[in-house]
């Protein structure tokens, strides 16, 4: 059976993800830093679903660990999905290199590092797939969360430069551009629920996208649409807007 | 950035603006808790009960701490976060041969809610509430510790917090006993009753059926007053099964939910369209005494098939007025109740009647005797009227079940739960400085330092 490695694991996304890989049977690991809640949620997985689950710790910050991390996964993984990231504070970060460092480490930098383990590893298998977890606010660049956007924008192009090189060895890369979604850390944000997915929603468009060897997507379909239209405005008008 | 929502439970009155809170681990609630120490927090599950029992300015909710961490099939027990459904819990159990020890009429429930409101179900005549179930829980305290409860350790906290309703502290896990099953089906038997003295006896006669409750018609009077219907089940046993159900015992096939999809102009329970179901409901009940199979969900929760069925009520909403009586006085009192809602004309489309066994807890609800449970839209009058019915059930002895209440006045539940100094004093120990408090407590005076902005 199928082995899932998932990459920031308590996030609600990545724990949709995980409940649908483990109710067709897959072994699950959960990788992360809250180690309580991921052990509690690796016994849940087990007694629910009747799978293997296990717990291992991973920091996307501290990249010298990534190494040491990946050859502790047996049985090697048939797919890794990178779901962590973090948003931070744009008004922050600004002024604060730790902040803007952290957005830039935990959603780019961590991302590559850990990536390119994967990558390597799955090329000279020949298998596997890579699910990267980025975002529509790398699209394109907005005042009110460029540091963040531009991460993400590094993400996507790497992601999709990682898919070009992997083709040849059969190795298939998802980009997941989720939008909004409705989860513990937007909890309390008011949403506009038409672009607002759930994250089983999320999940299994993104496990869908895998099976059926879909490049880059969106959750819901509008998103498509806003973000064409948000990168087609001529940059001249653009900066003029309050975004 | 974080913004106020509008939360209400299941009744739908009250609205309360509230923020809500979620956690995952420990660690994140202690955070949360922390965070703001001056203002009252209130944990919330499914949102189930019908009042203010969950509702405050700062809601904990448990909907994302919703592990299970051990199943023993072996010796049949639970060990979860509070934040999981009866319904999760089903899923795992049943097809192992296990079911729930008590449930109530509905699977869209949390276990902490279970055991904050320590839950009765329609076996409580021998089977006791939630809380005879429990081995163990492990409460978070206002003092940032966590306390391991059960009948030997921390017993006060223990006590204090089935039926509780969140005001010791945050119920963070809870292990206990389930029931063996053979089968996913229920025996049923199905007896109409004239009166209210054939559904007493008819109560009576089934004392040793392990399920019984019945619905009562309250538009009856004189010599019909107390018209029902009554059901009693025992689970099934493989060889109560037919060759095809015998084959997969304990799964039943999935069956398609309705929804009520907005909430129904305030007129569509009026007393004509709640005397035509009566009538309806009453009529197409088997004549003589029925013996069949039913599934587990059709036995305890009929309810449960229609999605948001609150919306029947209409924006305004409705409240549950659930009285428990003490055995002797549960007739007198009975036909007193439905002969004065029957006189105002407040007929309600849900009554459902229950006999308790003995129980004899701290905060808990149940005690021995007759306990009804009547729906009614909230309207003009309704709440006066609720007050009369009060003073009926205060002169007889008999109670008010917090987690449907939404109304009730202090002085008559100081004087109605017979140990509630003892349950003040340990939840003044616990939570000194009304850490957790709702609106319910403010308005019960259970807590003293709500500070409403
Ligand atoms: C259709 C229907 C039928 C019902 N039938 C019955 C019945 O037959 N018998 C019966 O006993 N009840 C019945 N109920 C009521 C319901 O079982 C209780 O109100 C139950 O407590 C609801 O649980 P919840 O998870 O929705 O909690 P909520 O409604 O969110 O909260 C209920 C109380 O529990 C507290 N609470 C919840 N979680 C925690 C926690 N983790 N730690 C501390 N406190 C907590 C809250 O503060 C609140 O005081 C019924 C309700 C409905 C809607």
């Amino acid at each position: 059976m199928k082995c899932v490695l998932i990459l920031g694991a308590s996030s609600d996304i990545a724990k949709a993800a995980a409940r649908q890989y483990a109710r067709k049977g897959a072994t699950i690991f959960l990788a992360g830093r809250n180690e309580e809640a991921l052990t509690g949620f690796s016994k849940d997985l087990s007694i629910r679903h009747n799978v293997i689950a296990k717990f291992v710790r991973f920091d996307a910050d501290d990249v010298k660990s990534h190494a040491s991390f990946y050859k502790g996964i047996s049985p090697v993984p048939d797919v890794v999905i990178c779901a962590f990231g973090y948003l931070g504070d744009q008004a922050v970060a600004q002024n604060n290199w730790d902040e803007c460092n952290r957005i830039i480490q935990a959603n780019y930098t961590g991302a590559v590092s850990i990536l390119n383990l994967v990558a390597n590893d799955m090329e000279t298998r020949k298998s596997g797939v890579i699910i990267g977890v980025s975002s529509v606010a790398g699209d394109r660049g907005r005042q009110s969360n460029y540091i963040y956007g531009s991460a993400k924008a590094g993400f996507t192009s790497y992601l999709s430069g990682l898919r070009n090189r992997l083709f040849k060895s059969g190795v298939h890369v998802v980009t997941v551009k989720p939008g909004f979604v409705d989860t513990k850390m937007t909890n309390g944000l008011k949403l506009p629920a038409p672009l607002t997915a759930q994250p089983d929603q999320v999940a299994s468009k993104m496990i869908n996208a895998a099976d059926k060897k879909k490049n880059e997507i969106y959750v819901l379909w509008m998103w498509r649409w806003v973000m064409l239209i948000i990168k087609s405005v001529p940059e001249g008008v653009f900066k003029k807007l309050k975004l | 950035m974080r913004s106020k929502k509008d939360i209400t439970n299941w009744g739908k009155y009250p609205v309360a603006e509230a923020n809500e809170f979620v956690f995952d681990s420990e660690t994140n609630l202690k955070k949360i808790i922390e965070s703001s120490p001056s203002s009252p927090f209130i944990a919330r599950g499914a949102g189930r009960c019908y009042g203010d029992a969950s509702l405050g300015e700062n809601i904990v909710s448990t909907l994302h701490y919703t592990n299970i961490l051990e199943f023993d099939p072996v010796r049949g027990e639970i060990f979860c976060e509070a934040g999981v459904t009866l319904e999760e819990l089903i899923e795992v159990i049943l097809p192992k041969g296990y079911f729930l020890p008590v449930t109530p009429g509905t699977k869209f429930i949390t276990v902490g809610g279970a055991v904050a409101s320590d839950i009765h179900g329609k076996n409580h005549h021998k089977e006791g509430s939630f809380s005879a179930h429990i081995i163990y829980m492990e409460i978070y305290a206002a003092d940032g510790k966590i306390y391991r409860a059960s009948r030997t350790e921390n017993v006060d906290l223990f006590e204090a917090t089935c039926g509780g309703m969140g005001l010791t502290g945050i119920i963070l896990r809870v292990k206990f006993g389930l029931k063996k099953v053979e089968s996913a089906y229920i025996k049923q038997i199905t007896a109409r009753a004239r009166n209210l003295d054939e559904i007493f006896d008819l109560f009576e006669e089934h004392r040793s059926c392990t399920y019984s409750m019945s619905w009562i018609d309250c538009f009856q009077k004189g010599s019909k007053l107390g018209r029902s219907i009554m059901y009693a089940g025992e689970h099934a046993t493989l060889e109560d099964l037919d060759t095809k159900k015998k084959k997969n015992p304990l799964y039943v096939p999935a069956k398609r939910k309705l929804t009520v999809p907005f909430n129904l102009p305030s007129i569509t329970l009026n007393p004509l369209s709640i005397r035509a179901f009566n009538f309806l409901y009453y009529n197409k009940s088997p004549k003589n005494r029925h013996v069949g199979l039913v599934d587990y969900d059709t036995f305890f929760y009929p309810l449960d098939a229609i999605l948001h069925w609150n919306r029947m009520y209409g924006k305004s909403g409705f409240v549950q007025y659930q009285f428990v009586l003490p055995l002797d006085v549960s007739k007198k009192g009975l036909t007193e109740i439905l002969t004065r809602i029957n006189k105002r004309n407040m007929g309600s489309f849900l009554a459902v009647l229950k006999l308790f066994g003995k129980q004899d807890d701290l905060i808990s609800f149940p005690m021995e005797g007759y306990t009804l449970a009547l729906d009614f839209a909230v309207r003009k009058g309704l709440f006066e009227f609720l007050d009369e019915l009060d003073k009926v059930v205060m002169d007889l002895g008999g109670r008010i079940y917090l987690s449907k209440d939404a109304r009730m006045k202090s002085d008559f539940f100081w004087k109605s739960y017979p140990k509630i100094n003892q349950f003040a004093e340990t939840i003044r120990k616990y939570n000194p400085s009304s850490t957790f408090a709702s609106e319910q407590s403010a308005r019960l005076q259970l807590t003293n330092h709500y500070h409403k902005k």
